[in-house]
């Protein structure tokens, strides 16, 4: 019997009814005209499942902080459908082996597609370039390349790696940032930065990376794309690449869209990130640059560190956030709720345009007859306050701990299963 | 007041209220029974993650003179070794009924996730963190400034005070800058460029890259310390050069107005920032300094111990 | 202060006499000014013990050297209130060792401050004796302590309030008893 989603508002225009059928939108028909096993869904909007580019599952290595099927649960509660695994896991994901793994650990999971991102070089180290094309051409179809936690800062070693992915129609995705410039770099380098006593993250360190990623990537002809944006200066040199015609592409994660470094003040940890906290005027520029198109996807940088990577010093502290659970809340509140976006626009930032640069063709799908049912069923009008206790992650370091937010995800469909209903895990 | 963090936690009556504490302290520990009953059943915990026998010799013999109890703790960070973490730290000092914690570490920051994590319920004091703050010090050094230069008591309003050295690294800058400030002082940071913070521009004091210019119109100044090690990171090229255009000499101490005074925090490289015969000079402080630490720690101590506990 | 419950019950001539009286009885029985030391505790006895010094100096024409105690650091309730500033502690150059120390303060009630006195002045020497002189003493002692020389015995509940204003510190000088609740 088919599943018909009642009275649900394709990207909050007008109520229908989908029905869904052997994994596809097999029919749109007025509310109430269509017959099969019926999810309320009045009041809500329906909208691609979300493609994040860029998660932390931890496994293998770390398995205490989260694990394929952890993370998968978190994405499926967040309205994700797929999640990019980053490669900086322990073995990292520089081999076939590794991504294959990782691929399989999340079909087993089955709440969400676990597409494995593999390493640009070996180890991470900056040295060698790991084996691409068996992780391209491996099960797992590796089309995203990243040695994420760190920049791939040799110019020579880019270059190269920017021309061996087009041969997979792969993409480099920089971690950008000058290793020099921010050795021991603890937050954004600004007055606040001086007067903490904490060694500066200068946005600059960033922006030439991207500055010199986009021309190599204009010479090789090659697909670029620039993880967690985070200054207003990287937006800049972004939008006058895209507009030389440079194939780059970019991220924003919801933390850089709404927090900013004076949190930094109070020296807890659950606020260290990298890319740091910047400041209100990057949020701003950030915010624009990601409605009128220059940055084309929200990013979570899920990032679970166990409770005593964050129970300590600044300084002794790991870098990261958690943030599949609640990005969506936060896409709302910084870019709906303030009219920069409106829902074609997030389901474009969320999910087609984040499924496009990872070459996911089973994602992104526009909500129409046909299309794969990889559904999020949102409640525009619901809030919540946000408890760490409460999070399906394994770990705990979420910086909205006890902030109400808006925007609920109640059911989530994949592949046409229900993976998610009323709010819980189906 | 609970806890001393920053030297930013003190208001003008606070600050000069410790100061006077510490001068009547002063008056009172120079006569032959040296100790008081103040703190007679209180611990003091000495939690040193940092090696400086002169700091937590200083926060002992003030505990000690107030009668508290102290139990040094030397300590490795977390950072450091992936021995015991300053949580677990905490939670034993807490266990122990430490009624103070006087902390020194490695990383910015450190004393104020120690006060506000909720690990322990006593007082901290900060006694030097990373390159944020060094609050004690900046009290000690405003302490032998205002005996010298006026009188004793009060504020040090119109004060004209140089502190010259690796404002970027510093701690004792730091602190100084923000407790002259509330004192009224006049504070002027000299430095190469490469040593002073991005933003300095916006803190509550001058800034100047040629000492010899700001010398005739100081009546104090401090001399901070210069890690030679810093030249490897290109702050400046050589330490020669360093301090020609930044050191001390009895050349540049004549420039200083006669009344002027000269400080340093400790411990100093001779022949880097500061030349021997300067430092030796009487108008240098250095030993006084030492000896003012111990009246302003135990004024510290006593303010924020010898009344109840704010959670009594 | 609600002054209908608010009586005097020295005014400024009551205390200039009470004063006299209790200089004519220190010089009286230490047989002599020479070895006293006057002692006040902050903040009305520093004042009260200048007086004192004054009234002895015009009976015995010697100038009596005299100081302040600040006992706060003593104190035996330091942890039921917030810290405290210092006042001021000056002993007189001539030290207090062997010599009759008069401690001076306005009211004496618990017996408390001159424990915590007693101690002080144990750190600072050894004096040949001490004694105590109040401008007050309004009785409810907790401690074995007697005055040896008082201004006036003020009979109080324990719930009253005596006040002594001084001019040095208050502008004119009276003691009064305010009834009711601590303010």
């Amino acid at each position: 019997m088919p599943l018909v989603l009642r009275g649900a508002r394709p990207y909050g225009e007008e109520a229908v009814d989908l029905v869904i059928a052997d994994g596809l939108i097999v029919n749109i028909a007025p509310v109430g005209s269509a017959d099969g096993d019926v999810i309320d869904c009045d009041g809500l909007i329906a909208l691609p499942g979300f493609v994040d580019l860029h998660t932390h599952l931890r496994e293998p290595g770390r398995e205490d902080a989260e694990t394929v099927e952890s993370g998968s649960r978190a994405a499926a509660l967040g309205g994700f459908t797929c999640v990019h695994a980053m490669a900086n896991t322990s073995p990292v994901a520089d081999t076939a082996g590794v991504v294959e793994q990782v691929w399989r650990l999340g079909e087993r999971a089955g709440l969400v597609d676990v597409r494995p991102v593999g390493a640009v070089t070996i180890g991470l180290s900056g040295e060698r370039m790991a084996e691409i094309g068996a992780m391209a051409n491996s099960e797992a179809q590796v089309r995203v390349f990243s040695d994420d936690g760190k920049c791939v800062h040799d110019a020579a070693l880019m270059r190269r790696a920017l021309e061996y992915v087009k041969a997979f129609d792969g993409v480099v995705a920089q971690h950008a940032q000058e290793p020099r410039l921010t050795e021991n770099a603890q937050m954004n380098e600004g007055i606040l930065s001086g007067q903490l006593g904490l060694t500066g993250w200068p946005a600059v360190a960033e922006e030439a990376i991207i500055a010199r990623d986009v021309l190599l990537a204009q010479h090789v002809d090659s697909r670029l794309h620039v993880c967690h944006v985070s200054t207003a200066g990287s937006v800049e040199v972004i939008r006058w690449a895209k507009g030389r015609g440079v194939n780059v592409t970019a991220e924003v994660c919801p933390h850089h869209l709404i927090l900013t470094e004076d949190l930094v003040a109070s020296y807890d940890p659950i606020y260290k990130v990298n890319p740091p906290l910047r400041t209100a005027a990057d949020v701003e520029a950030l915010r624009e640059a990601l409605a009128d198109g220059t940055i084309d996807a929200i990013a979570t940088d899920h990032a679970p560190h166990p409770h005593e990577d964050k129970d300590c010093e600044w300084g002794a502290a790991a870098f990261g956030m958690l943030g599949l659970e609640t990005a969506f809340s936060i896409a709302v509140k910084t870019m709906i709720e303030p009219g920069l976006l409106d829902w074609r626009g997030l389901a474009d930032r969320m999910s087609v345009a984040p499924a496009r640069i990872g070459r996911v063709r089973e994602q992104g799908h526009a909500i129409e007859v046909g299309s794969i049912a990889n559904i999020a069923l949102v409640d525009p009008t619901g809030t919540r306050v946000i408890s760490s206790d409460r999070l399906a992650s394994k770990s705990r370091n979420t910086p909205y701990a006890s902030m109400e937010l808006p925007g609920t995800v109640v059911h989530v469909l994949y592949g046409g299963n229900i993976t998610v209903r009323d709010g819980a895990l189906a | 007041m609970k806890h001393l963090l920053s030297a930013a936690d003190l208001d003008r009556d606070q600050a000069i209220m410790i100061l006077d504490t510490a001068a009547e302290l002063a008056s009172l520990t120079d006569r032959s029974v040296k100790k008081l009953p103040t703190l007679r059943g209180r611990t003091v915990v000495n939690l040193f993650f940092e090696d400086s026998t002169r700091t937590r010799i200083s926060f002992e013999v003030a505990a000690k003179r107030l009668s508290a109890d102290v139990i040094n703790f030397a300590a490795k960070g977390s950072s450091v070794s992936k021995g015991e973490s300053l949580k677990d730290t905490a939670l034993t000092l807490e266990a122990m009924g430490a009624d103070a914690v006087v902390i020194r570490h490695n990383l910015s920051g450190a004393p104020h996730r120690l006060a506000t994590a909720g690990w322990i319920g006593g007082s901290v004091v900060n006694a030097g963190d990373g390159t944020h703050e060094h609050p004690t010090q900046a009290l000690l050094d405003a302490f032998t400034m205002r005996k010298h230069l006026r009188n004793g008591s009060g504020d040090l309003d119109g004060v004209r005070v140089g502190i010259v050295g690796d404002v970027l690294h510093s701690r004792v800058a730091r602190s100084n800058v923000l407790l002259l400030r509330t004192l009224g002082a006049h504070v002027t940071l000299v430095a190469p460029p490469t040593l002073l913070p991005l933003g300095v521009e916006t803190w509550p004091c001058d800034v100047s890259y040629d000492i010899d210019s700001v010398l005739p119109r100081l009546d104090a100044i401090m001399m901070l310390r210069v890690q030679g090690e810093r030249m490897h990171d290109a702050y400046f090229p050589s330490a020669l050069e360093y301090s020609r255009l930044y050191g001390l000499d009895s050349a540049r101490m004549a420039r200083l107005p006669e009344h002027a005074v000269i400080l340093h925090p400790g411990p100093m490289n001779r022949g880097m920032e500061i030349s021997a015969d300067v430092a030796d000079s009487p108008r240098s402080l250095m030993v006084e300094q030492v000896a003012n630490g111990v009246s302003v720690r135990m004024a510290v101590l006593y303010l924020l111990l010898g009344g109840m506990k704010e959670n009594d | 202060m609600d002054s209908s419950r608010t009586r005097i019950v020295l005014d400024d001539s009551d205390i200039s006499r009470a004063i006299r009286r209790i200089a004519h009885e220190i010089v009286e029985n230490a047989k002599g000014a020479d070895e006293l030391v006057l002692l006040g505790i902050p903040t009305r006895g520093v004042a009260l013990a200048e007086r004192i010094r004054s009234a002895i100096s015009e009976i015995e024409g010697y100038s009596v050297p005299t100081g302040s105690l600040d006992i706060t650091l003593y104190r035996d309730d330091l942890r039921l209130r917030p810290a405290r500033a210092l006042e001021p502690t000056s002993i007189p150059s001539e030290g207090i060792d062997d010599r009759i120390v008069i401690l001076v303060d306005d009211v004496l009630f618990s017996g408390r401050t001159v424990r915590a006195a007693l101690d002080a002045l144990n750190d600072i020497g050894r004096p040949r004796a001490v004694r105590l002189a109040v401008l007050v003493d309004r009785g409810h002692r907790e401690l074995p302590i007697r005055p040896d020389f008082v201004g006036k015995n003020l009979p109080t509940s324990v719930g009253e309030q005596v006040r002594v204003n001084l001019v040095e510190s208050d502008g004119s000088d009276s003691v009064t008893i305010h009834e009711g609740d601590s303010a």
